[in-house]
């Protein structure tokens, strides 16, 4: 099965969106590592909001587009990687992994939706 | 109370065990998250684990004890002791600290023997270096050869090769093959005697021999994942879960060995395959041929995967995997079946029956010339195969040929060549199907 690794990163931090090359070099150990274990699918890293960020909302139809930054919000996406694991608990014990490499991180686990779903 | 220099080393001493412990456990977590925590740990980093003690004691089943003696202790610690930060390095160094003892205590008996029983004195290992080093890729790589050795049947090769390198149970590796559990057990049991008693070395091969030792892993795991491609509606969700494992072990292989086109070959392969998965079956479990697929359902995700591994494996050389491989993306790439490049799958299969002649290679490049330049063209391909003895009973033949002659109005004999498919296939839905078709000529 699927699951999707998603973390959240304080938009107001400078901090958070300029890694030091430190902390980038455990990044890549760790993406090495999940992709050499082959459970890593893909995954991608975002720039906070105030960088080209914008928001459709539909309301009764009708679109409207807001740009970034986005005021209201204060934990944002920082990221995602998809996972091909055999459980959930291995998608948690991945997502522990990742998080141990911040000081402060929030890491949702979401299962990625499958054909037999909706059958 | 402490005083002086020796106090204050102790006092340190203690302050610095714990900032250690807090850098070196993680945070507390319920029981029963803890027990969930190790299972998932071990089933990442067993392998590693079994790798890393085969290496000094040489022995695979020693090695697989010697890590579940390690799982065992991290089942009773954990819970307790809040889970390590680096939980695999825990399992390993303590692996490795029973089989120092182990090696120990052997060396201690063969001293205490007179000089003439002992065959050989053991080597001497820098234990303290064994514990304090960094997890070696190798390894691994080791114990995959290791369980793919040649000298091991296929069917010994894939059930050691689930066990030891996908963390499977005997019971799991059991219900995904439908053979009973003690028919496993003792397939497992009796590789790794085979294996000690052939003294095949724990070692990676080199020269002539690796060619043929790389085929044999390669083919581990293609046979791992044809097996879980042919699960049915119904079958346990191990079966189809094989897959995913042999994809798994691909890509970790091609992790292993970056340089080595087939792999790249067969992990392309393998992905494209797995793309049409939520596609090859329809409601009630009926296959669903390639040409008929709704191919918005294909798993783009893995076909982009399969076709940058096919690029790799491209650039490296290729061989008879990599040529499967870009078949199979011929038809990743159209976006429906009217759009496939028959003529480029057809020239594909020539170059693999150059590398691989087989009368079925044949039989699928006579159906791809037809699809490119027509039925003429396909029957005089097929032509020499009529008297091919592999292929006598072979279903497949009088199949193609019938839709050949169909497509041509050459109805009486098409009827024939369906009805004689008819009576070769083992499957009863094929069968009901042939015989539509031979009926559908009258």
């Amino acid at each position: 099965m699927r699951y999707m690794l998603v973390h959240k990163l304080d938009d107001k931090d400078p901090a958070a969106w300029s890694p030091t090359p430190e902390f980038m070099g455990r990044m890549g150990a760790f993406m090495e590592e999940a992709n050499k274990a082959g459970v890593l699918l893909a995954g991608e890293g975002l720039r906070p909001t105030a960088e080209g960020a914008a928001k459709v909302d539909v309301k009764e139809g009708k679109a409207t587009v807001v740009d970034g930054p986005f005021a209201e919000a204060k934990e944002v996406i920082a990221g995602f990687a998809i996972l091909q694991v055999r459980d959930r608990a291995e998608a948690v014990e991945w997502a522990t992994r990742f998080g141990e490499m911040f000081d402060t991180v929030e890491i949702e686990i979401r299962r990625v939706a499958e054909f037999s779903d909706f059958a | 109370m402490w005083t002086g220099a020796r106090g204050r080393r102790r006092a340190q001493g203690i302050r610095h065990e714990l900032c250690t412990r807090a850098e070196r456990y993680r945070g507390p977590v319920a029981a029963t998250e803890t027990n969930q925590t190790i299972e998932a740990v071990w089933r990442i980093e067993a392998a590693r684990v079994i790798a890393g003690v085969a290496r000094l004691v040489g022995d695979l089943g020693l090695a697989e004890e010697l890590a579940q003696d390690a799982l065992v202790a991290a089942l009773e610690q954990w819970p307790s002791e809040g889970v390590p930060r680096n939980p695999g390095a825990w399992l390993t160094t303590t692996a490795k600290r029973r089989a120092i003892d182990q090696i120990r205590r052997r060396e201690r008996f063969e001293r205490s023997l007179p000089d003439l029983v002992v065959p050989e004195t053991a080597e001497t290992t820098d234990f303290d270096a064994v514990l304090q080093e960094e997890p070696i890729p190798d390894d691994l790589l080791r114990l995959i050869f290791t369980a793919c050795h040649p000298v091991l049947s296929a069917e010994a090769r894939v059930a050691l090769t689930l066990r030891l390198l996908g963390g499977l149970t005997t019971d799991e590796i059991a219900r995904a093959f439908l053979v009973p559990s003690p028919t496993i057990g003792q397939r497992i049991s009796r590789a790794k005697k085979t294996l000690a008693e052939a003294r095949v070395p724990f070692e990676l091969p080199v020269g002539a021999d690796r060619t043929e030792r790389l085929d044999s892993v390669l083919e581990v795991i293609y046979l791992i994942f044809n097996e879980g491609y042919s699960a049915t509606a119904g079958d346990d969700w191990l079966r189809p879960a094989l897959c995913e494992e042999a994809l798994r072990l691909g890509r970790i292989l091609a992790g292993l060995m970056p340089a080595e086109p087939e792999v790249h070959g067969l992990v392309a392969l393998l992905e494209i395959q797995a793309s049409r998965t939520p596609a090859r079956t329809g409601p009630s479990g009926e296959p669903i041929l390639l040409l008929e697929q709704d191919r918005r359902r294909w798993d783009r995700l893995l076909i982009s995967r399969g076709l940058a591994a096919l690029q790799k494996a491209e650039a490296l050389g290729g061989g008879t995997y990599t040529l499967q491989a870009a078949i199979a993306a011929c038809h990743a790439r159209a976006r429906t079946a009217e759009e496939t490049d028959w003529a480029e799958i057809a020239a594909l299969y020539a170059r693999l029956a150059e590398r691989a002649p087989s009368p079925v290679v044949e039989l699928n490049r006579a159906v791809a010339v037809s699809m490119a330049e027509g039925p003429v063209a396909g029957l005089a391909v097929l032509e020499p195969l009529l008297a091919e003895p592999a292929l006598r009973h072979y279903h497949l033949l009088p199949s193609v040929r019938g839709d050949l002659l169909a497509r041509l109005g050459r109805a009486p004999e098409a009827k024939a060549e369906f009805e004689r498919a008819a009576e070769l296939t083992r499957n009863e839905r094929e069968r009901i199907l042939l015989l539509d078709r031979a009926a559908a000529c009258d």
